[in-house]
């Protein structure tokens, strides 16, 4: 009867080992580590694919699993990769300001060390202090740290304020959109201390790692991305696949009975609320490295509907399906608007990809929640030859699982 | 003799119905009740306020020997403290095979934590196993709930409460779409039940309630109308124009 972790999920091992065997072979047609087949770029629009299946793997876990639909998880991604960008920007920037001050006569003082920063970084929304926002920003374990605990503690009270007056269902959605506009709208301030609509920006640049050429840098990133995307998965498999994945989705499909179990549903959906809220934070601070830039506009409200859409187009409630999903339509999505997709020309109209692909990706995901609700991870359980059971005929009793007509004469 | 529950002078207020009005009950530690009466009567609105769904507008409710209060418990803590309650619908998690629900109704550490680094044991699985034979879904413990029977999914239901071993069982209408051998069956272990804990069943059937040969409340519009045994309720002539009178009419 007891079986094992790799038994109960046989999709882990299939993921690890495409996984490995992707990061190998982006590796080996990279331009430093092999025939420079793939350039810098890809790599990193790759790297940041994996960051973004990442996301996408926590979004599964809450919406799939536990039937919470969040419209805010891509918040606590970009906070993710605000608080990762304050260190890259602040010792970068310390590290041109101390080279800029060995010239002066007199060696430079810490305090104006310090108000070199603030000048070089603040000087676009004109302010010349530090705000207190980035008392920790010299240390990168402190920042570290704080990629965990500033979405996660936000996650925490949100949720719980949230989860406690049991507002569930298009609610709560809409009140996780407004979370996240609310604090775009905040963060697009410049007095909000972290330079407004300008965001932060140069973080391809490493510091300490100058020497480096971002062609190494970038197949860096994508090893650190997938290393993060495989642990991320073990994870959440660990997490769905024993009885708490039983409790959660217990809960998605009826949560007063798990009330009358005796489990507090509202504890469980603010664990996984949190727990998805890290998860999705630090798949952001692997991502701003690779984008090099993030701004506030990260965090409009349509970002975490993409989210959204990737995992029901992936096919929600089995993780591999999320992560196919998020690859699959985020590299179409920046082959279709990077202007590469060849443009038809209809006689009387030329379809220009770059205007017309939200339009196609609407349209698919009409068609994926009408004709295939499992999504593309669907197609697996065709090739396993799974399938739900054919009723045909009108049901005998008034409960889902009654017998169909048809099949109470055989 | 102590009670295990006791509920006094709880009444309840829907926008201006009133559901339960001055309402006392109680059962002790190992007995059986049943608890009839006509359709809205309170004996669903009853539940729920034991259970903690419904907050009464005012009244005590008191548990077990310490004589805590249910009232400013959760649904979650309430079902912890040990009263278990069965649904007239049978609610079984569909999408999850049989052992799984009966898994997680097993008695154990609730928290979140707790939960997700709990692996089930030898010992669990093998009162998984034996629970299921005892509801007769011995042979179906790898199958999803969602394929089982009306009827199986009730034993299921029932196979869960047992699980949780709750001190207090409150069913709602459990011979519901069953046939005759299940009744019997149903009439057994409810009765065998009673020997270590207190089962209130709500029940519309007087020939089940009969079977059961227990003592009867009456409720009557949100209130007591007669206690005893069936014979002797039967014989209240208050109990036989509200309800009995009714139903042969």
């Amino acid at each position: 009867m007891t079986r094992t972790y790799l038994a109960r999920n046989p999709s882990v091992l299939w993921f690890l080992l495409i996984l490995s065997l992707f990061t190998l072979g982006v590796t080996v047609l990279s331009e430093a580590y092999g025939v420079a087949f793939l350039s810098t770029s890809f790599i990193k629009t790759l790297g940041k694919t994996l960051c973004l299946c990442l996301a996408a793997l926590a979004m599964d876990l809450i919406w799939g699993y536990a039937g919470i639909l969040s419209l805010g998880h891509m918040a606590f991604f970009a906070l993710g990769g605000y608080m990762i960008g304050m260190w890259l920007m602040y010792a970068r920037t310390e590290g041109i300001v101390i080279t800029a001050l060995s010239n002066e006569a007199l060696p430079a003082t810490a305090q104006e060390i310090q108000n070199g920063i603030a000048g070089q970084i603040f000087g676009v929304v004109g302010a010349s202090e530090l705000p207190s926002v980035w008392l920790f920003a010299h240390s990168l374990p402190l920042q570290l740290m704080l990629v965990v605990l500033v979405p996660g503690i936000l996650a925490l009270i949100f949720g719980w304020l949230a989860f406690r007056s049991r507002v569930t269902g298009v609610y709560l959605s809409i009140l996780t959109q407004a979370m996240t506009l609310a604090l775009a709208l905040y963060l697009f301030q410049n007095d909000s201390g972290l330079r407004g609509n300008n965001g932060l920006s140069g973080l391809q640049n490493i510091p300490g790692l100058a020497d480096v050429s971002q062609d190494r840098i970038s197949v860096w990133f994508l090893w650190a991305s997938a290393f993060a995307l495989g642990l991320g998965y073990l994870l959440v498999a660990w997490v769905v696949s024993g009885k708490f994945g039983s409790v959660i989705r217990a809960i998605r499909d009826d949560e007063a009975r798990v009330r009358f179990l005796g489990y507090s549903v509202e504890g469980y959906k603010l664990f996984v609320f949190t727990l998805t809220a890290i998860i999705a934070a630090i798949a952001g601070a692997l991502y701003y490295p690779q984008a090099g830039i993030i701004n506030p506009a990260e965090l409009a409200p349509i970002a975490s509907i993409y989210l959204a859409v990737w995992v029901a187009i992936g096919g929600r409630g089995r993780l591999y399906g999320a992560v196919i999903g998020a690859a699959a339509v985020s590299l179409l999505s920046s082959w279709f608007t990077g202007g590469r997709a060849p443009s038809i020309n209809l006689g009387f109209y030329t379809i220009n990809w770059v205007d017309w692909w939200l339009i196609l990706l609407g349209l698919s995901f009409v068609g994926v929640t009408l004709f295939a609700p499992k999504g593309i991870g669907g197609l697996f359980d065709l090739l396993q030859g799974l399938r739900s059971p054919d009723r045909k005929g009108a049901a005998l009793g008034p409960d889902d699982g009654s017998l169909m007509e048809k099949e109470a004469k055989e | 003799m102590s009670q295990l529950l006791e509920v006094s002078g709880v009444s309840v207020t829907f926008d201006g119905f009133r559901a339960i009005n001055n309402l006392s009950f109680s059962i002790g530690p190992a007995e059986l009740r049943a608890i009839i009466g006509p359709n809205g009567a309170g004996k669903t609105t009853f539940m729920d306020i034991v259970t903690g769904k419904t907050r009464p507008d005012e009244g005590r409710v008191l548990w077990g020997t310490k004589l805590q209060s249910l009232l400013s418990m959760s649904e979650a803590q309430i079902a912890r403290a040990g009263v278990g309650r069965k649904f007239q619908r049978p609610t079984v998690f569909e999408d999850q095979t049989v052992a799984d629900n009966l898994m997680m109704a097993l008695k154990a550490a609730r928290g979140p934590l707790a939960v997700l680094f709990w692996s089930p044991k030898p010992a669990d699985h093998a009162r998984v196993a034996e629970l299921a034979t005892e509801v007769g879904l011995g042979d179906s413990l790898a199958r999803k709930s969602g394929e089982l029977s009306h009827g199986q999914k009730q034993w299921l239901e029932i196979g869960m409460l047992l699980a949780q071993e709750p001190q207090l069982l409150l069913v709602d209408e459990p011979a519901a779409g069953m046939t005759l051998a299940e009744r019997e069956h149903t009439t057994r272990l409810l009765v065998d039940l009673a020997k270590t804990r207190a089962v209130v069943v709500v029940e519309h059937d007087m020939e089940f309630v009969r079977r059961l040969n227990c003592k009867v409340t009456v409720l009557h519009e949100g209130s007591v109308l007669a206690e005893g045994s069936l014979d002797h309720v039967t014989r209240n002539p208050h109990v036989i124009d509200v309800y009995l009178g009714r139903s042969e009419r």
